[in-house]
C-alpha cells in the first residue's frame, strides 16, 4: 500500500512540474474546454427565450445551471488519453513505461488527478464569473448532492476506463484521430453535451440509458440539478457501477492483446 | 498572373507528395462527413424545439454551416500549413532558403504548402451552400449574391492576415503556436450566428479574434440582414489589415537573422 501511495505522490510532483512548465497551454486547453458548452448553453438560452420561457422543463437560466455545472463535471471527468497512446505507440515511448514494475495505468490515473488538481480552481473561478452573468437557477435537494459525490467519481472512473480501452486501438493502426472522432461525436449526443438527454425522442433516450456516455457526464449533473428520483438515481448509480466493471474487464483483455501487438515503432 | 503560376506549381508539388498516402483521402472524406453530419444532426435538435434560431430559419442556418466549412477548408487548405510552416523556419533557420528565391517571400510563405485533401471541405461547403441556396429560392438578389461574394473574399483576407501577423510574431517569440490553436478553438464559434452571443463574446469573436467576418458576416450578406455599415466596414477592415499585416511581415523580417545559419 504504501509503494502505491509513493507511487502516486512522486507521479503527482512530476505533472504539477510539468504543468508549471506550459502556461500558455492551460490557457488554450482551458478556452476550448469552456467554449463549446458556453455555446450551447447561449444557443439553448436563444431557444428558450424564443418559444415562451422554456424548452422541455428548462427555462434559460435552468440551462445556465445545467451547463456551468456541466463545465465542471467535465472538466473533473475528462481525459486525453486517446491523443496521448496514439502519440506514445507511434513514437515508440510506450517502451519507457513497459520497463516499470507497475501497470502504466496508474501513472496515467495519478497523472490525470494531479493535472485537474491544478486546473480544477481555473475552472471555478471561470464557472463563478460565467454564473454572475448566466445567472442560474437551481434547487439543491441534500439527498441528491450527498448522491452526486459518488456518481461523480464513478463518472470519472467509467470515462477513464472506457477511454483508456479505447486508447489500445492505437497498438493495432497509427490512425485512430478517424475512431477518436466516432467516439466524441457519440459523446456529444449521448452524453447530454449538445442538449440535456431528456430533451431527445424516446429511442435516443433508450440508447442512452444503455450505452456508457450518459453515465460519464448526463446523469451526475442531472442528479445534482434534483431531476432524478431517488429510483432513477439508484438505477444510475447501477448502471454506472455496472459499466465499471465491464470496462475492467474489457481493459484486461484489450491490453494484454495489444501488448503483443506492439512492436515499438520508432524506437 | 504570376500567383497562379506559383500556386499551380505547389498545389501540383502538395498533390504528388499526399498521393503517396492515399489512405489519407478516404480518412479525411470521412472525417469531413462525420463533421457535416454532426453539425446538421445538431441543427435538427435544435430546429425540432423552435422554427427560428434567434432570427435565422433553418436554411438560413444552412448557409451559415456551408460558409463556416468553406472558410475552415480555405484556413486548413492553404493558411494554416503554410503559417505553422513558417512558424518552423524562423526557428530552426530554413527561412534563409525562401528568402533566397527570386518572388516575394509572403507570397512564397503563404502558398508554399497545399494540404490537398483539405479541398474536401471546400467542396462540402459549396455543396451545402448550393443546397440552401435552392432551399431559399428567390429570396436571393443579384444584390445580395455581389454581397456575399464580396464579404466571403474580405472574410477570407481578414482570416488570412490574421493568421499572418500571429505567424508574423515568431520572429520575436519562440513559442507562438499556441496563438494559432487559439484561433482554430475560438472559430468553433463561428458555426453560430454572432448576434446571438453576449455582447461580450460578441466584442472578442469581432474585433480580438475576427471570426465573425468570417462566417456570421457573409451569411448576413447572403440572407439579406447585412447593413451598409457593416458591408463598408468588413471591406475597410480587409484592407487595412491586409496592409498592416504586410507591415508587420515586413518589420518582422528585418530581425530575422536565420538563427542556425
Amino acid at each position: 500500500m504504501r509503494a502505491w501511495i509513493e507511487l502516486y505522490v512522486q507521479q503527482f510532483r512530476t505533472t504539477f512540474a510539468t504543468m508549471l512548465q506550459y502556461r500558455a497551454s492551460l490557457v488554450i486547453w482551458m478556452i476550448s474546454q469552456v467554449l463549446e458548452p458556453l455555446v450551447y448553453l447561449i444557443v439553448w438560452s436563444t431557444v428558450s427565450n424564443g418559444s415562451g420561457g422554456s424548452v422541455g422543463s428548462y427555462t434559460a437560466r435552468d440551462f445556465a445551471a445545467y451547463y456551468l455545472v456541466l463545465m465542471i463535471v467535465n472538466q473533473i471527468t475528462y481525459t486525453w488519453i486517446m491523443y496521448e497512446y496514439e502519440y506514445r505507440i507511434r513514437q515508440g515511448y510506450l517502451s519507457f513505461a513497459l520497463l516499470k514494475p507497475v501497470h502504466p495505468i496508474h501513472s496515467d490515473i495519478s497523472d490525470n488527478l494531479s493535472s485537474k488538481l491544478t486546473t480544477l480552481p481555473l475552472m471555478l473561478i471561470v464557472v463563478a464569473g460565467l454564473a454572475l452573468i448566466f445567472r442560474p437557477t437551481a434547487v439543491f435537494i441534500p439527498w441528491a448532492v450527498l448522491t452526486f459525490l459518488p456518481a461523480l467519481v464513478l463518472a470519472f472512473l467509467v470515462r477513464f476506463f472506457v477511454e483508456w480501452t479505447l486508447a489500445q486501438a492505437a497498438f493495432w493502426t497509427t490512425r485512430v484521430s478517424a475512431i477518436n472522432q466516432v467516439y466524441f461525436v457519440l459523446m456529444l449526443f449521448l452524453s447530454g453535451q449538445i442538449a440535456p438527454l431528456s430533451l431527445f425522442p424516446a429511442p435516443i433516450q433508450i440508447a442512452a440509458d444503455i450505452l456508457p456516455f450518459r453515465w460519464m457526464l448526463g446523469f451526475p449533473i442531472e442528479l445534482l440539478l434534483g431531476r432524478l428520483s431517488p429510483l432513477q438515481a439508484l438505477a444510475g448509480l447501477a448502471a454506472q457501477a455496472a459499466w465499471l466493471v465491464a470496462s475492467l474487464v474489457l481493459i484486461r483483455f484489450v491490453w494484454r492483446a495489444g501488448v503483443r501487438a506492439y512492436s515499438a515503432v520508432g524506437s | 498572373m504570376n500567383i497562379l503560376r506559383l500556386l499551380s506549381v505547389f498545389f501540383r508539388v502538395s498533390v504528388l507528395s499526399e498521393l503517396a498516402y492515399r489512405v489519407n483521402f478516404f480518412i479525411q472524406l470521412f472525417q469531413s462527413l462525420l463533421e457535416l453530419a454532426t453539425a446538421l444532426a445538431g441543427l435538427a435538435v435544435i430546429f425540432s424545439f423552435t422554427t427560428t434560431l434567434g432570427g435565422w430559419r433553418p436554411d438560413e442556418m444552412l448557409v451559415l454551416v456551408g460558409v463556416y466549412f468553406l472558410v475552415g477548408g480555405l484556413i486548413s487548405l492553404v493558411i494554416q500549413p503554410g503559417m505553422s510552416q513558417l512558424i518552423d523556419s524562423v526557428r530552426d533557420g530554413t527561412l534563409d532558403f525562401t528568402l533566397t528565391k527570386p518572388e516575394d517571400a509572403q507570397l512564397l510563405v503563404s502558398i508554399q504548402h497545399v494540404a490537398v485533401f483539405s479541398l474536401i471541405d471546400l467542396l462540402l461547403g459549396f455543396g451545402v451552400l448550393a443546397v440552401a441556396l435552392v432551399r431559399l429560392g428567390e429570396r436571393i438578389g443579384a444584390l445580395e449574391a455581389a454581397g456575399f461574394v464580396g464579404m466571403l473574399f474580405a472574410g477570407g483576407v481578414i482570416v488570412y492576415s490574421f493568421w499572418l501577423i500571429l505567424a508574423s510574431l515568431s520572429f520575436w517569440f519562440v513559442r507562438v503556436e499556441n496563438l494559432l490553436e487559439i484561433f482554430r478553438s475560438m472559430y468553433e464559434a463561428g458555426r453560430w450566428p454572432v448576434s446571438l452571443y453576449p455582447g461580450w463574446l460578441r466584442f472578442a469573436l469581432t474585433f480580438i479574434v475576427p471570426v465573425a467576418f468570417a462566417t456570421t458576416v457573409p451569411a448576413e450578406a447572403l440572407t439579406g440582414r447585412l447593413g451598409e455599415g457593416t458591408l463598408l466596414g468588413a471591406l475597410a477592415l480587409a484592407v487595412v489589415l491586409f496592409i498592416v499585416s504586410r507591415l508587420f511581415w515586413k518589420l518582422g523580417l528585418k530581425r530575422y537573422s536565420g538563427a542556425s545559419a
